[in-house]
């Protein structure tokens, strides 16, 4: 196992360089699981309501808590279960896989435009709107994110739009460093400068040179902060500051099966699990995107 | 290393004021007004105007944003109106039961996480190095709220080994700081692996090799003690995660913490409460920081304070 790391040794006789070599060029097989996990959560919160719509004030009490399999009054099967009401949980699963989904999307794309906006000024002019951007960024870093949003949150009062704001508002400090750090990397560059000389503007070079070279680092950072935007979604419904009470979210869910984990456990657990299982997915993908981007990052 | 201290300091004092400013402006912005929620719906015209000029709520916001700074400064950030008495030493009187959460949670992450990524860094790609990368991943993938719930199934109604809340006893620490430092764990051990095969393919460690040094000891005796520098370091940061997560760890061990009374705070609307806690959870972030910077300076020589 010597100096598997330095890109100069030639240690062949301990170590031979085969394998490396080939984990570059082929994706490994826990990333195509990921990405078929990953995929499946996408089409469930797709279609899945559509197929099996959930109704979150419908209750049906001989249904109360049946465990996953179990045939309903109606004749029906439950297959994940039903909940303290009687609701399926299979249901309420794709509707939470909906709203999972809207979320991290919509907080990834919101924080993510306002952070590469304030990232590329900061990066590409420097100066003093460099060092005010920065600084506010420093405040906000100060703050635990999860202690920013439960108090945004908790202000705000539940609903999905306010937890994309709250997350959102947590979240684009991250996209602006890297945003910052990918165009002060590349304002210096001999072929920015080619461009300002040829009298390109500020905004032409911006959109045209610089931001190109942000994509790459964005889109690990993306990937990573979707992972990240489930769990804190999750937890703030589970805190009751998340998702209104008319609506459904796996934290939520998670919460409401609490007092019922002795009798019905599959109330909190199934939902739990699946949450773990794509934040892994995507926490995978990332991992390989990054390797993509970065080999030297992939020991 | 006094103007690098200095100068680390001034930056930390601005940022706390701005973290400050920023729980101001973000709970002033409220929709609600907090006389009504004191006083109920059906309080008169009256008795609302009374209780906003107790609170200072009558006045312009800039009046208000400097009053409150100078309350700040003075360690005084107003009266809870649900608990009456000031907001911050309710806050401080139960900022000990985070803080022991917190530490045993640390010992807990270090205790295991060092010694598994060390493990790791042994046959990197082999069979416990993916089982560990793996398991970090998922780790930090399981909700820890979740986990929590779980843990207090198994060990507090089942099998009766602990308490699940606290009963003023030690064991009553254990299931809350284990859930709170079970993601964390396989965070550090990937940090350690990771810091491992770096360092063990340096220079130093290829010499004792070749000097017939076991793998063993090159990785104990050498490795070993130059990735602790950045291992410390991070200590610090993890300690200030450990406090933040804590809030909703808390909630699910009914612990009687800072987060628990945080959130009670915000679900009653009770700002100068949470105002308080925050500030305590940030300042002491903040301070973690600032620890941790120092610390680097101090631990690795190589760095000098005008290049760290």
């Amino acid at each position: 196992m010597t100096a598997t790391t330095s890109p100069l040794s030639t240690a062949p006789v301990l170590e031979p360089a085969r394998p490396r070599a080939h984990w570059r060029h082929r994706v490994p097989a826990r990333v195509w699981a990921a990405s078929a996990v990953l995929a499946l959560f996408v089409l469930a919160a797709l279609v899945g309501p559509l197929l099996l719509p959930y109704d979150p004030v419908a209750t049906a009490l001989p249904d109360r808590l049946l465990a996953p399999g179990a045939h309903t009054a109606d004749g029906g099967i439950a297959w994940l279960g039903t909940d303290q009401v009687g609701r399926d949980l299979l249901a309420n699963m794709l509707a939470g896989s909906r709203i999972s989904l809207i979320v991290a999307l919509a907080t990834v794309v919101i924080g993510g435009a306002a952070g590469l906006l304030v990232g590329l000024v900061s990066g590409y002019f420097g100066g003093w709107i460099d060092t005010v951007l920065s600084r506010i960024g420093d405040v906000q870093l100060a703050f635990p994110s999860i202690l920013l949003a439960i108090l945004i949150a908790g202000v705000l009062g539940p609903s999905v739009a306010n937890i994309v704001i709250t997350l959102a508002v947590t979240r684009w400090v991250v996209f602006a460093r890297v945003a910052r750090a990918s165009a002060l990397a590349t304002r210096d560059l001999d072929f920015v400068a080619s461009a300002q000389v040829l009298g390109a503007g500020h905004a032409r070079i911006l959109i045209r040179h610089v931001l190109p070279s942000c994509w790459q680092p964005l889109l690990v950072a993306a990937t990573v902060q979707i992972g990240l935007t489930m769990v804190a979604e999750a937890s703030l419904s589970f805190l009751g500051l998340g998702i209104p009470a008319d609506a459904t979210s796996w934290g939520a869910t998670v919460s409401a099966g609490r007092d019922y984990l002795g009798s019905a456990w599959w109330i909190s657990t199934v939902p739990a699990l699946a949450l773990a299982a794509v934040v892994t997915s995507v926490g995978l993908i990332g991992d390989a995107f990054r390797d993509v981007a970065d080999p030297r990052a992939q020991l | 290393m006094g103007r690098f201290l200095l100068r680390r300091l001034l930056q930390a004092v601005v940022v706390a004021l701005g973290a400050i400013s920023l729980v101001f402006v973000v709970v002033r912005v409220v929709p609600g007004d907090p006389a009504t929620l004191i006083l109920g719906p059906d309080a008169s015209a009256g008795q609302l105007a009374s209780v906003r000029a107790d609170f200072g709520l009558d006045q312009p916001l800039w009046r208000q944003y400097l009053t409150h700074m100078a309350g700040v400064l003075h360690g005084d950030l107003g009266d809870s109106w649900r608990l009456g008495g000031s907001a911050v030493s309710s806050t401080l009187d139960r900022f000990p039961a985070t803080l022991a959460l917190a530490a045993l949670a640390l010992l807990i992450t270090v205790a295991i996480g060092f010694p598994l990524g060390m493990l790791g860094a042994r046959k990197p790609g082999g069979a416990r190095d993916l089982l560990i990368s793996t398991g970090s991943l998922v780790g930090q993938a399981v909700p820890s709220f979740w986990l929590g719930i779980v843990l207090i199934l198994l060990f507090a109604r089942q099998l009766n080994w602990l308490p699940s809340t606290s009963d003023g006893g030690a064991a009553a620490l254990i299931l809350p700081s284990v859930t709170l430092a079970l993601p964390f764990i396989g965070w550090l051990a990937r940090l350690v692996r990771n810091g491992a095969l770096e360092e063990s393919a340096k220079d130093y460690a290829r010499t004792a090799r070749a000097k017939g040094a076991g793998e063993r000891t090159v990785m104990y005796a050498h490795v070993a003690r130059n990735i602790a520098v950045p291992v410390v370091t991070v200590l610090g940061l993890l300690m200030g995660n450990f406090i933040a997560n804590a809030v909703i760890i808390e909630v699910v061990f009914s612990w009687p913490g800072l987060g628990s009374l945080m959130v009670d705070a915000i679900t009653n609307r009770d700002y100068a409460v949470v105002e308080a806690a925050i500030v305590t959870i940030t300042l002491s972030y903040i301070v973690l920081n600032l620890l941790v910077d120092v610390l680097y300076v101090v631990l690795d020589p190589r760095l000098t304070p005008e290049n760290a």
